[in-house]
């Protein structure tokens, strides 16, 4: 069974067959979010800080720090802004730039074993990336792309994702530590964008062995009630073998979906999970099960 | 649709026959959209009547309601779909006709480096929409596309699209050599894409940032009028 093991300087996280899906939350991301933006460039990272806590409070099994600031020191700006999460949270992180000075920046800064988001199937990108891995030991997310663009065939996808395994492996890599991004893409455009990622999960899965992971709420892009086609969207791609996807952990309907995900494709044991997550509480707030059990050790 | 809504378009006075086309081309109802413009053009109407009156004229309200949140991508790509249905129709007879109502041509592509197609797509219809001679470059565009685009169509605007922030850079490029060709005298350039914000469009010399479809095309359009509006009072 594929496991993909990340940590941070006190926590392991484990993605993998079997194991309960994994919610990397996206927030602290600039794109679109002006606010962040202006205050990450100017050191403020307070924002920063705040949305660490929320989302992990949340559920956030991991964290994706992202710090894409238009004309902004951008190695120094995620190095800094992942110093001051590891500093309040305990998840471990994925490095998520394009820009290859700020994946080593980030890389430098953090403790443990991160998971660098991404490298891409070109072939200058994977030359940049994959030794900046391999030096960190880090694990990576691979997207599957190359120079000719975004296949809509699955098949196409598959290879190149597969041609970025066999590059990591040159590299030193084990394949369990790549975690492909099949690439979603917006149903509203492309009507078989689901069915694609669906399809392509199951192949990733059955035939490459790896984990998956994925930016899940590009899919309903431009349409109504957004969170609606997400939240249904997430148990569908666990059911098609998905381990791990970057999600907004704020919206509880979404984390709930997901939860029941597990629960419903039996890796959640014994509803353990759920259950501690959903019981509804006693009338002092004390969880009855603990409460007894403590009672009868007293 | 009950059997009471079909009705034959040729029953209907030109008036009614270009609000149904408007009203069609809202639907994407791309045959219904097609055949109206058969009809009008049949009745003895300029081809560039129908281009402003019924197409035109019906993506300015798709484009309205789309900035407002009332039409959604899917729908608008249908509408997209319908006008493309009546230019199809119209675009040989008025590329023979000697009068050109038509905005200017309009050069639109995704930078090199960058795969992202769908917003400038929508920025692409919605100029269509607009009245623009739209020449879409489709994504992963270096430098020279852009160039030979320009020689060739010699558009009034070149937009550029960029959805990362590695790639957002490579639109400076593209200005820069314009501008070492002296293109930029007879060229406006626009841009736009998710990471991008007014501060990085000052920064590569280019002003006219587009924060989203509907605004891009209304910006487009202000400009060539704002041409206009200064030769005629030269």
């Amino acid at each position: 069974m594929t496991t993909t093991t990340l940590s941070s300087a006190s926590k392991e996280v484990t993605i993998g067959f079997g194991h309960p899906f994994v919610m990397i939350g996206e927030r602290i991301n600039p794109t679109g979010r002006k606010i962040l933006a202006a205050e990450m460039k100017v050191g403020d990272y307070s924002r920063v800080v705040a949305d660490a806590i929320a989302q992990v409070a949340a559920g956030a099994q991991m964290l994706d720090i992202n710090a894409g600031i238009p004309l902004a020191d951008e190695p120094a700006i995620l190095a800094e802004a992942i110093r001051r999460v590891q500093a309040v949270v305990d998840v471990p992180i994925s490095i998520d730039s394009s820009i290859i000075e700020a994946l080593a920046s980030g890389l430098e800064a953090y403790q443990g074993r991160a998971l660098v988001n991404s490298v891409t199937g070109e072939t200058e990108n994977l030359e940049r990336v994959l030794p900046l891995v391999k030096k960190y030991g880090a694990a990576v997310v691979a997207i599957s792309n190359d120079e000719t663009g975004i296949s809509e065939d699955p098949n196409e996808r598959f290879k190149v994702a597969k041609k970025i395994v066999e590059h990591a492996a040159d590299y030193g890599i084990k394949p369990e530590d790549v975690v492909v991004d099949p690439l979603v893409m917006p149903i509203g455009a492309i009507s078989q964008a689901g069915n694609q990622v669906f399809e392509l999960v199951r192949k990733l899965r059955s035939e490459l062995k790896v984990n998956t992971t994925c930016g899940a709420s590009n899919v309903s892009f431009g349409l109504p009630q957004r969170n609606g086609i997400n939240n249904a969207f997430l148990p569908m791609l666990i059911a098609a073998g998905m381990t791990s996807a970057i999600v907004n952990p704020l919206h509880p309907e979404l984390v709930q979906a997901i939860r029941a995900g597990d629960v419903l494709t039996g890796v959640d044991d014994g509803c353990g999970s759920w259950i501690k997550a959903y019981r509804e509480p006693t009338a002092d707030g004390s969880d009855v099960r603990d409460g007894r059990r403590r009672r009868k050790r007293a | 649709m009950s059997d009471e809504d079909d009705f034959d378009l040729n029953d209907l006075d030109d008036k009614e026959l270009v609000e149904q086309i408007q009203d069609d081309l809202y639907d994407g109802l791309d045959a219904e959209v097609t055949e109206g413009t058969e009809i009008l053009l049949a009745r003895g109407w300029d081809a560039n009547d129908v281009l402003g009156e019924a197409l035109v004229g019906g993506m300015k309200i798709v484009g309205i309601d789309f900035r407002d949140g009332i039409l959604f991508v899917p729908e608008v790509l249908k509408c997209a779909g319908a006008m493309k249905g009546g230019m199809g129709i119209l675009r040989p007879i008025l590329a023979e006709s000697a009068e050109d109502t038509s905005l200017g041509k309009f050069v639109i592509g995704t930078v090199k480096g960058d795969i992202h197609d769908i917003g400038k797509n929508l920025v692409a219809m919605m100029c269509e929409g607009a009245g623009f001679e739209v020449i879409n470059l489709g994504i992963n565009n270096p430098v020279e596309n852009y160039l030979e685009a320009i020689d060739e169509h010699e558009p009034v605007i070149v937009g550029m699209s960029a959805l990362l922030t590695t790639t957002m850079p490579y639109m400076g490029v593209v200005v820069e050599e314009m501008e070492k060709r002296g293109m930029r005298k007879d060229t406006h350039i626009m841009c736009g894409g998710a990471p991008l914000n007014q501060e990085f469009a000052d920064s590569i010399g280019v002003p006219a940032y587009g924060r989203d479809a509907a605004r891009s095309a209304e910006m487009a359009e202000e400009h060539v009028l704002g041409l206009r509006n200064k030769r005629d009072h030269r």
